[in-house]
């Protein structure tokens, strides 16, 4: 059974929840319209397509969009060898999505760390807690909105909570026609 | 008057008894113990809160994240080419592995990554299997040396040295080599290099030999690695382990057989895989893997296209301007070249938009990138599967259960680097 035969099995039992198969690059990804049956797909995946392994969960921040957050499963059988991508979008206000805690045990961390750098939380996480950043740390670093350079928080001598000494790195460049000034400023706002 | 008292007095076999049943009545209050993130056998800055029961830990809460740097944030904002020394700093113990990671993975993105040239995809191979030899060598001498037997750091340290002068004879840097490029490599391999690979695969098999003399049957170390830190075979893929950790339970898969990239299915080499999936198993399975990795690495210096001094100028880049870098002499005297040179630089490798997802059999375990790209020369959203990240989540599983001096030799049979955990 190929990926792609993996995925329509998943749009038979679930229909109108999946999109078509999306093929790039040689990998098979399916979009799931609703994220609160994220945890019956998965199961399913699992205990019926022979999902076993977790490779990652990723989230992407899809600023001045809505819905505003994508969150991304990378399946794979180790038996098998197939590899499925399941995609969701979930909306700002809502922000929030079941675990698949209880399908892969590997999910714990992962999540863990969508919620500690994109502010998305996961219903039936029995332990979320920010996980890279600290406790009480009140950003979540990988939103779009947030600066490169960081923001001084109010937890003085918890840690180095200034802007960084170079101020958005000499080296970061933006692709444009613009003159050098404009493509590697000093500080860069969200806004540019 | 004297007064007679009968007293009695058990034998010693009984007293003994008493004593361990008394003992046991003992409610002991539990101690938390900090361990880390500053400690020696936590290898960087992992930092445990133990639950100890007397000498037994109770319960084990990893915290990690003390050396995050923000190394997805960084990438969003620069060109795929600028992020490349920024992946030396995830294992560090392995920078050309993850360079080769990267560099396929944005490939993949450009739809190229099955069409790099042989001679770069040997080369790739090589320094890979270098690196992967290199932290394993780390791994089993801070290993050793946490269980005692310092004799071996001695051993694997000195050929790490030799690993290090061949990276810098490759790409002029021993720990930050950023060698790859997209589309293939930095620079041709030096002409000598392929010999000094041989004398150095020759000088290390007598180094491994002498390792293992030192540790696989030695008592000590055997007694402390066995039954210890067992991850079953459903337990390693729940909790997504990868690499020699994944493999120690006796699950075979690895991304050089399983999913073959670059040469490696034109190359004959084996997989080793544990059996219990203990601390020993572990060791065992990395120890073997340094000796499939000198075969890969033989059979790539007498296969590689154009030889050793490649007499026929085989390219090791792709020979595309929107993509590689042209010579300096093109740049000078043709315009088309000049302007692709001129784009390179300012703008970065335009990649079509579209998200991918690339596996590298690294030596920590899978390391992979997430790309998710609107077009253009600066990826969306970069998302790293950091090996060790998520094979220090098995922790609080792994380590109730054992005693506190359990700990280091788990934390090195794990072999994980916080550099890359944290990134």
């Amino acid at each position: 059974m190929s990926a792609l035969e993996s995925a329509n099995k998943i749009k038979a039992k679930f229909g109108d929840l999946i999109s078509e198969p999306q093929e790039f690059r040689g990998e098979i990804s399916i979009q799931v319209s609703d994220a609160e049956r994220i945890f019956d797909i998965c199961s399913f995946a699992k205990k019926q397509l022979g999902f076993d392994y977790l490779v990652d969960i990723s989230s992407v921040d899809n600023y001045g969009e809505d819905p505003r957050w994508t969150v991304i499963y990378h399946l794979r059988g180790v038996a098998s060898g197939r590899e499925l991508r399941l995609k969701t979008d979930v909306s700002e206000e809502k922000s929030e999505l079941p675990s698949v805690l209880p399908v892969w045990r590997t999910a714990n961390w992962h999540e863990r760390e969508i919620y500690d750098m994109m502010g998305i939380r996961f219903s039936g996480h029995p332990d979320l807690r920010r996980i890279l950043m600290w406790e009480g740390y009140s950003y979540f670093p990988l939103r779009k909105d947030f600066p490169l350079a960081g923001k001084p928080t109010d937890l003085p001598g918890v840690a180095f909570t200034n802007p960084a000494p170079l101020e958005g790195g000499p080296f970061v460049t933006i692709p444009s026609s613009g003159d050098a000034t404009g493509r590697e400023p000093r500080v860069r706002t969200p806004e540019e | 008057m004297a007064q007679v008292q009968d007293i009695e007095i058990s034998d010693s076999a009984a007293r003994a008894a008493q004593a361990t049943e008394e003992l046991q009545e003992v409610q002991g209050e539990k101690m938390v113990l900090n361990m880390g993130p500053s400690h020696p056998a936590t290898h960087g800055v992992l930092r445990i809160v133990l639950e100890l029961d007397g000498e037994v830990i109770t319960k084990a809460d990893p915290d990690v994240g003390y050396l995050h740097r923000g190394d997805e944030k960084i990438a969003e904002n620069m060109t795929y080419t600028q992020f490349i020394p920024y992946t030396d700093r995830l294992d560090y113990l392995a920078p050309l592995a993850n360079n080769v990671a990267y560099a396929l993975a944005v490939e993949k993105l450009l739809g190229i990554h099955d069409k790099l040239p042989p001679r770069c995809q040997y080369i790739r191979v090589m320094v890979a299997e270098l690196a992967r030899i290199s932290a394993h060598l780390l791994g089993l001498g801070a290993f050793a040396m946490d269980t005692g037997a310092i004799t071996v750091f001695l051993l694997t340290f000195t050929e790490r040295e030799k690993i290090y002068n061949l990276a810098e004879a490759a790409s002029g840097a021993r720990l930050t080599t950023s060698y790859t490029r997209i589309g293939g490599v930095m620079r041709d391999i030096p002409p000598t290099w392929c010999d000094q690979v041989r004398q150095f695969l020759k000088e290390f098999a007598g180094a491994l030999a002498e390792a293992e003399t030192l540790l696989t049957r030695n008592r000590i170390w055997v007694d402390r690695l066995r039954d210890l830190g067992v991850v079953s075979k459903e337990m390693a893929v729940d909790y997504g382990l990868s690499g020699p950790n994944l493999r120690g339970s006796g699950v075979e898969f690895d991304l050089r057989k399983n999913q073959p990239y670059l040469c490696y299915k034109y190359l004959d080499f084996d997989i080793a895989i544990g059996s219990t999936g203990d601390c020993y198993d572990r060791y065992l399975v990395r120890m073997e893997e340094m000796r499939q990795s000198m075969r890969i690495l033989e059979q790539c210096v007498n296969k590689i296209p154009g030889g050793s001094e490649n007499k026929t100028n085989e390219p090791v880049c792709i020979q595309d301007g929107k993509i590689t870098l042209p010579s300096k002499q093109k740049v000078m005297s043709s315009m088309e070249e000049l302007i692709h040179q001129f784009m390179l630089v300012t703008e970065g490798v335009n990649c079509p938009p579209g998200e991918i997802y690339f596996g590298h059999e690294n030596p920590k375990g899978e390391l992979g990138f997430y790309i998710n790209s609107k077009g253009g020369g600066t990826p969306y959203r970069l998302k790293i599967r950091a090996p060790s990240f998520i094979n220090l989540s098995i922790l609080g599983e792994l380590l109730p259960g054992c005693m506190v001096s359990d700990v280091p030799v788990v934390l090195g049979s794990l072999d994980f680097v916080m550099g890359e955990s944290d990134r």
